[in-house]
Order: structure tokens, then C-alpha cells, then sequence
């Protein structure tokens, strides 16, 4: 009856490998459409390189630098300025700075991800539930979503971070830093996707769905998830930037983990030992340039997907 | 009530059917306002809908035509009064609706909203299958569908998204989304008011179609009384939350026998030859209902003193419908005047 | 006295993928004192000729013609002169009018806002009356000067929309799609208003609606436009009841008579949807959707043929010269 629109057709094909011919072409489209943004381009470059540095440390400098061997083992000078021998300088215990800080970003970045990927999950599931269920459930959620925005992050984080280390299991390790961001950074995920979720609801084709009899696990499944996913990616990736910074607040604070080198706990070392009245700029500024990059490289790839994914967050 | 004529039928001929398939028995639905006040919505309806028949639900907003087919479809609680389906109260357990649900569909006013952007048309005819696990080829089921609705061949359209649609295709998606179920009724609420003007005649001939193949019930909520007459076998007027005048579409718009639909039909443009009975003041809000008939601060009969004689019940006693021909009631006092006793 | 003369308009937005023709070529004129409809669906170009009349296209957009406000021509006037045009000499109510109220302002001050800027003898302090007497000539209560968009219905807000347009004594208005959003009675309402208004202070009014049934019996007379062309025009209640144009009978066929028998059960409609201004067909843009068209519709596109007493219609059908 109304076939003005021009269809190729494609024989022989099953629905479910149309579908996928479909995914992988809109897949490419997204990526074309990714590269147009400059910014985005340059954010990947950066982040490839850190995460680079980051795989291949353990190669070029075998041994880890937070190690008591390594430390007393060191053999430059201390805080010396950069030479050929150490082209970053030393650290007030001779070390090379520029082992640090590649063995840093190791840290930095495994921590920043860990923690988003908990906080996105708790943030998405806690938001979605919140906005899905319109009695106490949700309500509740709601309340603790605004419980913990409003507690301040770093005192919180503190307390936490405190806390944990004398917890057993815990410790003073890379788990306990990551769990303490994890569950301090939720809420702000949390908040942006009840939101969207909600939008989503008053969507006629979610009463459709309902109507047709799906429960409420095939509307938060089916029909919310898909359209607050892009939401949640772009966040994710300023999520990230920000775990990383905090973890470097943290670690600069003395509450990260001993046995570990970071950028935060060369920064606290720098400062701790001086660095600023020696003049010791080849301590200080290396690692805060490095998350000042990091970071950047965050903001830029998540601004570009926001470029690329607002586009069909609204309705085509 | 009311007898349930089919398509072409004396309204007067004994019918096979004799159970009506929806039944709705003095149905109250209330919701709480923002500021607090309580809206009745629905408040007191009474209404038979036979199988194959197409009823239109017409009514000014805030008349309770999309809350009383909200509630029909089980998405709105009563506070009071019972929705039957072929004889049995609606079970409200999740199951029970579920079950319901298969019976009863709904195509919703704006197609462009009612479809997932990100699903593909196959997608959106299929989920009601996958909601309800139906057994059989999906493939062949939701072609199947496409094909009722008037989309051919149906494979062209599997992997079409809804905008590289037309409004009127969309609206074809929303009703074989419906019909891949096999229901029996479908409640379309304002199901062409969102087209284009010179494609509403497609959707409308589809239902059409439809109730003639398929033996499908067809429950139309609009407040085009033109979309009536093309289609409704039978057209019930809604005021504040009551009928006021329900029988088959040619009596109720030929003959009016309620001043309210006297003074719609006179304003309506494509009505010819009435003297238009402009009502004062606004829609009515349905947290405010008058005492006596609902109607009374409005009536033009009462304003123009042909209501006269029954001025001091309208003003008092709430009135029921009353009926004038077979089949066709009206909700006004002056209805036993002009007519004989029935 | 003609108020408005459309000599040729043709307007073309300039866009991603290339110029897009909105307006071809339309010719129309209004008269003081007389209501002109122009109906037609999404993608006409209705609303772009509306916003043309007072220079309110993208600056990117191609204007060619000529528009004359009570023969002065529009598109050549200097900015300053226009600005005093706009509103002073004609206002339009746009479509969606019913959410172009600010929210946070109080009704009387922003019907208050165009006279304000017009007028350089009105001050705050006595534009209250004129607002008050707005109010009145538009039939609502002197003290909605005081309330706030969201404490009045849909009906009022519209008449507060025409209040606003009327403000600075117009001599022309234009409402584009004025009741759609409306219930069938309020629609009534308003109408009625529009047509005392137009008697009243004979200004010149233009109704642009799909609903070509509404403006069969608010308008003296009706245009039809169909892919920014004007396909019939004529007398509005004999377009309505008679038209020439197919695409006319088929907008018209989605307004049945009711208590017509042979509407019953028959309803009308077209496949397909109107198309896309980018993306014309061949020949007359209508043909692909027409029931009557013959070869040559796909080849030649007709203008407007004599097609009864003051009447005119784009069809090939129509045959040339007819008195």
C-alpha cells in the first residue's frame, strides 16, 4: 500500500543476521562520526599513550619502585636535577623519577577505571531503579542518593579511606582506594541517570510496552537501559577523569596504598621532602602534569561522545 | 442496556452475540490533583460493548473518555465499580493482567512516540510475543501481522527504524504491534489525531477492515465527531466523567437528544444547517462537579427556558440515561418529556 | 482596499544538503475587513509564507518576489521601518502560541510588552488601561491581568496570545494554526471572537489551519497550498463543499459532513504522506498520490486555471480558459 520508501532488498537473510549487518554499519557510523570531532581524536592519542606507558613499565623498568630493595638499592644522588643518566632527576632517595612515574601511571590509571566501573554500575543501577519505581523503593533510593550527594566528597572519602585500611580484608591496598572512590562517586552517576530515566518512562512506547504486557524487568531491560546507556558512557568517561583525581587527592593526603608508587604519593613525597624550598621542579611537576594530561584526555574523548551520541539521545 | 448491532445489521435484529465482550458497571475512577483536590475523572459509567462492534468514546478534554478506556485496558484502578471481559471481572494479578493483556490492545494517539526509536520495526512487533513467550516463528508471526496491517510485503519493513517511516506507516506499526497478539479488542485512543489530514483516511480504513476480517472490537476514544461518524457503529457522549448520551451513531448525531451533543454537533464546522449553540465559560474542571446534572450551569435549554418545567430537578437530582429509542439513550430530564414512557 | 498583495513569493532555505524550496511562487491577496484561510499539511509551507509576510525568515533563507502591507513593499523596507511594521502594522499569532507565554511574567505585562516598545507615548503607568481594555475586547476578565500563564486554560491563554497580537492596533493579523490544541468548543469560541474582531475594527485576517473545515466557515475565502504551491483557491465554504483540485477533495474528504449517508463507513484518505520540500516529484508534486492523474501530470506542472466564479485551481484536469 504505502511502499514509497525505497528499501534494498536483501535476500536470504534471517532477521537476526540483518540485525547484526545493521549494528556493526551503525558501529562504523558512530566511529566516522567520532572522528569528525578533533578533540576526541587528541584525547584518545594522549590516553593511548599513558595507557601504553602504563602496560609496558614492567619491561622497561623491571623492578617496582615502591619495593624496599629498589630503594635501598638506588644509586643516584639525592634529589638531583635531571642529567642523561636521569632525565627526570632523582628522588630524595636517589631513585629515578622518571621510574616512578611511568610505575605511577600503572596505579593511576588501574584505580581511576576500577573505581568508575564501580560507581557507574552502582550509580546506573541505583538511578534507574530510583527512577523506574514510583513507591517507597524508589523514594528510598532517592533519599540515599541525596544522602550521600550532599555529604561532602573529601572528608567522606577521608573517613572512608581511614577506615578501611583497618579493616582486615582491606588494608592498606589498592582494593581499599578503589572501593572507598568507588562508593564516594556514585551519586552524582546516580542522579543524572534517575533523571534520564525518568524522561525515558514518560515515553509513550514505555506504556506501549506495559500495555503489550511487559513487566517491569522488560521495561528497565528493553526499553530503559538501551536509551540511558549513551547517557551513561559519556558520563563514564568524565567519571573517570574525576576517580583519577581523586585518587590522587587521596594518595597525596597519605591515604593511598603504602607499598605503591602514585602521582598523588610523588607529589605527597615531593612536598613532604622539601621539593619546593630545594627548588626540586623535576619532582613536583612531572606527575602533576601527567594527571593534568590524563584528565584532559578524559574530558576531551567524553565531550566528543557527548557530540556524537546527543544526536540520538534525543529522539531522531 | 444496549443491544450490540455489528456492521450491518438492524440494530433491532436478535444477535448471536448476546454477551457483550467488555462490560463496565458503574466505574469510578478519582486521582489527587497537585494541589490536592480529588479529580473525578470517571464517575459513575455504565457500558456494554459487543464483539465486532466499533464504539466511539467522544468528549471534550476532561471528560473522562481516555481515563475510562485506561481503565477498560486495566492501566487505571477504579475506586470503585467493575471492568468485565466476556462475563468475568478483570484479575488485577500480575498474571491476571498479563493474561488480559492478550486480549486487550492498545494504539496509543501519537505513533512517533508509542515506537522505540533504537527498534527496529521488527523489534516493535515482536515484543509482545517475547513478552508473552508465544509459541510459533516469530518471523512468520510478525509478517504476519505486518501484512493485517497493511504494510507489504512485510519483509521490506523488518529492519526499517520508525523515523525512516511515514506517520501513517508508523500507525500501521503501532497496530500490528497489537495484532501480533490475535486480540479481540483494540482500544485506540485519538488514533489519527497526530496525521496528517489526508492520511487519516488509511488508518481508519484499516479498522474498518479489520473488524470486518478479523471480527475485532474496536474501542475509539476521539474527540473528532466527524471520526465517528466514518466508522463507530455506535457513539457515546462523555461529559465530566458520565455518559450522557450513547446509542448508534447515526441517531445520536442525526437526533440529538442531549443539549450538550446538540451543542457540539452545532459547533462542530462539518456539521450543516444548525444554528451554532456557542456554550459559555470553559471546558469543566473535574475536580468541580455541579450538583444535579452536571450539565446544568451550562444547558442551553435551561437557559433558554425550554427546560422549564424540569428546572428544579436538574438543578438537584443527578440523572441517569434514559431511553428514548431502542438503543439510544440520553442523559436529560427533558428526554421523558418529549418522548413517550419506553 | 487590498491590505496585503503576494506578488510571486518564493522563499528557499539554504540547508546541509542543498537549497530547500518552501514557497514557489505564491500569489494572494487580502483585503481590510475580510478573512483569508490557508490551509494545507506539513511541508506546504504555510508557516514559512506566514513568517515571510514580516521578514521573520533565517537570514540564510532566499526571499524573491514581492510582499506589499498596504502597498508598501516589505522586503525592500529599511530595518527601522520594519521594526515598526512588525506588530504595528501586522502581527502574527504563531502556532504552538499556547507555550510562547513566559511563565514567569504576569499576563497584563506581557500583553503590556509590544505596546511598550511601540508607542513612545505609552508609559507603565497608563498602559494598564489599554491592557484592560485588550482584555475586554478579547472577552476575558480584567483581572487576569494579575494571574500567571499556568492558572489559565488552554482557551484563554490563546485569547491572551490575540489580545498580545491586537496591542499596538494592527491592521493585519495573521494566526497560524489559531485552534488546533482546542477543544471543539473553545475552537468555536475563539473563532467566533476572530470573526467580531475582524468585523468590528475591519482589520484583515489570515487563518493558516490544516483543518480545511474550520476554515470553510471562519473564512470569506480559502487557499489552498500544497509542496509551496498554491493548488485552489476560491470562495471558502465552495472550495470546502466543492472542491476542484484533487488534492483539495481528498483534505476536504478528511472532514466528513456528518449526517452525509455516504461518509458512512467510507472514510477517505491518501497513501503516502505530503512530500518532503527537498524532494519533489516530477511534474505536478501531487500526481504520485493522485487518483485522477494522467501522463502528462508526471511531466508538466500547471499553474492556477480559471475554474469557476472567482475561482481558481492547479490542475491539468481543469480545462485552460474556462469562463
Amino acid at each position: 500500500m504505502s511502499a514509497d520508501v525505497e528499501v534494498p532488498v536483501e535476500a536470504s537473510r534471517t532477521p537476526k543476521q540483518l540485525a547484526r549487518l545493521r549494528r556493526r554499519r551503525s558501529r562504523a557510523r558512530y566511529w566516522s562520526e567520532f572522528r569528525r570531532h578533533r578533540s576526541g581524536i587528541i584525547g584518545l592519542l594522549i590516553l593511548g599513550f599513558f595507557v601504553a606507558i602504563a602496560l609496558v613499565a614492567p619491561l622497561i623498568y623491571p623492578e617496582n619502585p615502591a619495593d624496599p630493595s629498589a630503594i635501598i638499592n638506588a644509586e643516584g644522588e639525592s634529589m638531583a636535577p635531571p642529567t642523561a643518566g636521569y632525565p627526570l632527576g632523582t628522588t630524595q632517595t636517589g631513585q629515578s623519577v622518571l621510574t616512578l612515574l611511568v610505575w605511577g601511571a600503572r596505579v593511576s590509571l588501574f584505580v581511576g577505571l576500577l573505581a568508575t566501573i564501580i560507581s557507574m554500575t552502582l550509580g546506573s543501577l541505583i538511578g534507574i531503579g530510583s527512577g523506574h519505581y514510583g513507591n517507597w523503593f524508589g523514594a528510598a533510593l532517592e533519599r540515599l542518593t541525596d544522602w550521600f550527594l550532599v555529604i561532602p566528597f573529601l572528608p567522606l572519602a577521608i573517613v572512608l579511606a581511614t577506615v578501611a585500611r583497618e579493616i582486615d580484608w582491606l588494608g592498606d591496598s589498592l582494593i581499599t582506594i578503589v572501593v572507598v572512590i568507588g562508593i564516594t562517586s556514585w551519586p552524582g552517576t546516580a542522579r543524572l541517570v534517575r533523571a534520564q530515566t525518568m524522561s525515558v518512562k514518560a515515553r509513550p512506547y514505555l506504556e506501549r510496552a506495559r500495555v503489550l504486557g511487559g513487566g517491569n524487568w522488560h521495561q528497565m531491560t528493553r526499553h530503559i537501559l538501551p536509551n540511558v546507556a549513551p547517557l551513561i558512557l559519556a558520563n563514564t568517561t568524565l567519571t573517570v577523569a574525576i576517580a583519577i583525581l581523586s585518587e590522587t587527592t587521596l594518595s597525596f593526603l597519605g591515604l593511598g596504598p603504602q607499598n605503591r608508587v602514585s602521582w598523588g604519593s610523588m607529589l605527597d613525597d615531593a612536598f613532604g621532602t622539601g621539593a619546593i624550598s630545594l627548588g626540586a621542579w623535576w619532582y613536583l611537576i612531572p606527575p602533576g602534569l601527567c594527571v593534568v594530561l590524563v584528565v584532559l584526555a578524559f574530558t576531551l574523548i567524553g565531550r566528543a561522545l557527548e557530540g556524537v551520541l546527543s544526536p540520538q539521545m534525543r529522539e531522531r | 442496556m444496549s443491544q450490540s448491532p455489528n456492521a450491518t445489521a438492524d440494530p433491532d435484529a436478535p444477535h448471536p452475540e448476546a454477551r457483550p465482550i467488555i462490560e463496565v458497571s458503574g466505574l469510578k475512577v478519582t486521582f489527587r490533583s497537585r494541589e490536592g483536590k480529588q479529580a473525578r475523572a470517571v464517575d459513575g459509567v455504565d457500558l456494554a460493548v459487543g464483539r465486532g462492534e466499533i464504539i466511539a468514546l467522544a468528549g471534550e478534554s476532561g471528560c473522562g473518555k481516555t481515563t475510562l478506556a485506561r481503565t477498560i485496558l486495566g492501566l487505571e484502578r477504579p475506586v470503585e465499580g467493575t471492568v468485565s471481559y466476556d462475563g468475568s471481572p478483570l484479575d488485577r494479578s500480575s498474571r491476571g493482567l498479563r493474561a488480559y493483556r492478550r486480549k486487550v490492545q492498545l494504539v496509543l494517539q501519537d505513533p512517533t512516540g508509542s515506537l522505540n526509536p533504537r527498534h527496529t520495526v521488527y523489534d516493535s512487533v515482536a515484543e509482545g510475543l517475547r513478552v508473552h513467550k508465544i509459541a510459533g516463528n516469530e518471523e512468520i508471526l510478525v509478517a504476519a501481522a505486518l501484512s493485517r496491517a497493511g504494510l507489504r510485503p512485510p519483509e521490506r519493513y523488518f529492519l526499517r527504524y520508525p523515523h525512516e517511516l511515514s506517520g501513517g506507516q508508523r500507525q500501521r506499526v503501532v497496530i500490528a504491534g497489537a495484532l501480533a497478539l490475535e486480540p479481540d479488542v483494540i482500544v485506540a485512543d485519538e488514533p489519527v489525531s497526530s496525521l496528517d489530514a489526508s492520511v487519516r483516511g488509511e488508518i481508519l480504513a484499516l479498522l474498518l477492515k479489520l473488524r470486518d476480517e478479523l471480527g475485532l472490537t474496536v474501542l475509539v476514544v476521539t474527540h473528532d465527531l466527524g471520526l465517528a461518524w466514518n466508522i463507530a457503529d455506535r457513539l457515546a457522549i462523555m461529559y465530566l466523567g458520565r455518559i450522557v448520551e450513547i446509542g448508534p451513531t447515526e441517531d445520536v448525531l442525526r437526533d440529538p437528544q442531549h443539549p450538550y451533543t446538540r451543542a457540539l454537533l452545532s459547533v462542530v464546522p462539518e456539521v450543516e444547517q444548525l444554528d451554532p449553540i456557542v456554550l459559555t465559560g470553559e471546558t469543566p474542571d473535574p475536580t468541580r462537579i455541579p450538583s444535579g446534572c452536571r450539565f446544568n450551569p451550562r444547558c442551553p435549554a435551561l437557559q433558554s427556558g425550554e427546560a422549564v418545567t424540569v428546572a428544579d430537578r436538574c438543578r438537584t437530582e443527578a440523572v441517569d440515561l434514559i431511553a428514548t429509542t431502542p438503543g439510544h439513550h440520553a442523559a436529560c430530564f427533558l428526554t421523558n418529556l418529549t418522548r413517550a414512557p419506553s | 482596499m487590498t491590505l496585503l498583495q503576494l506578488e510571486d513569493l518564493s522563499v528557499t532555505y539554504s540547508t546541509d544538503e542543498g537549497p530547500v524550496p518552501a514557497v514557489r511562487g505564491v500569489t494572494l491577496t487580502l483585503d481590510a475587513g475580510t478573512t483569508l484561510g490557508v490551509a494545507g499539511e506539513s511541508g506546504c509551507g504555510k508557516s514559512t509564507l506566514a513568517s515571510t509576510i514580516l521578514r521573520l525568515t533565517p537570514a540564510s533563507a532566499t526571499v524573491t518576489g514581492r510582499v506589499f502591507l498596504e502597498g508598501e513593499d516589505v522586503l525592500g523596507m529599511s530595518f527601522g521601518r520594519l521594526r515598526a511594521v512588525r506588530w504595528g502594522q501586522a502581527s502574527i499569532i504563531f502556532q504552538g502560541a499556547l507555550h510562547s507565554l513566559n511563565p514567569v511574567q504576569r499576563i497584563g505585562k506581557q500583553i503590556a510588552e509590544p505596546i511598550l516598545l511601540h508607542d513612545k507615548t505609552a508609559s507603565p503607568r497608563n498602559v494598564d488601561s489599554r491592557v484592560a481594555h485588550l482584555l475586554d475586547q478579547v472577552g476575558l476578565p480584567r483581572r487576569l491581568a494579575q494571574a500567571y500563564p499556568h492558572q489559565v486554560s488552554g482557551g484563554q491563554k490563546q485569547r491572551v496570545m490575540i489580545a498580545m497580537a491586537m496591542g499596538c492596533g494592527p491592521r493585519l493579523i495573521i494566526a497560524d494554526e489559531p485552534t488546533t490544541a482546542l477543544d471543539v468548543m473553545v475552537q468555536a469560541q475563539v473563532l467566533d471572537l476572530l470573526k467580531g474582531i475582524v468585523k468590528d475594527i475591519g482589520l484583515g485576517l489570515m487563518i493558516i489551519s490544516h483543518d480545511l473545515s474550520v476554515l470553510g466557515t471562519a473564512c470569506d475565502r480559502v487557499a489552498v497550498m500544497y509542496a509551496g504551491r498554491v493548488v485552489e483557491q476560491g470562495p471558502a465554504r465552495q472550495v470546502f463543499e466543492d472542491p476542484v483540485h484533487p488534492y483539495t477533495r481528498a483534505l476536504s474528504g478528511a472532514f466528513p459532513t456528518i449526517g452525509d449517508p455516504a461518509a458512512r463507513y467510507a472514510p477517505r484518505g491518501l497513501a503516502g504522506d505530503p512530500p518532503f520540500p527537498g524532494d519533489l516529484p516530477s511534474g505536478c508534486p501531487f500526481h504520485p498520490r493522485c487518483s485522477d492523474s494522467i501522463d502528462a501530470c508526471s511531466t508538466v506542472d500547471v499553474g492556477l486555471r480559471p475554474a469557476g466564479h472567482w475561482r481558481t485551481a492547479a490542475c491539468v484536469l481543469v480545462p485552460e480558459a474556462e469562463r
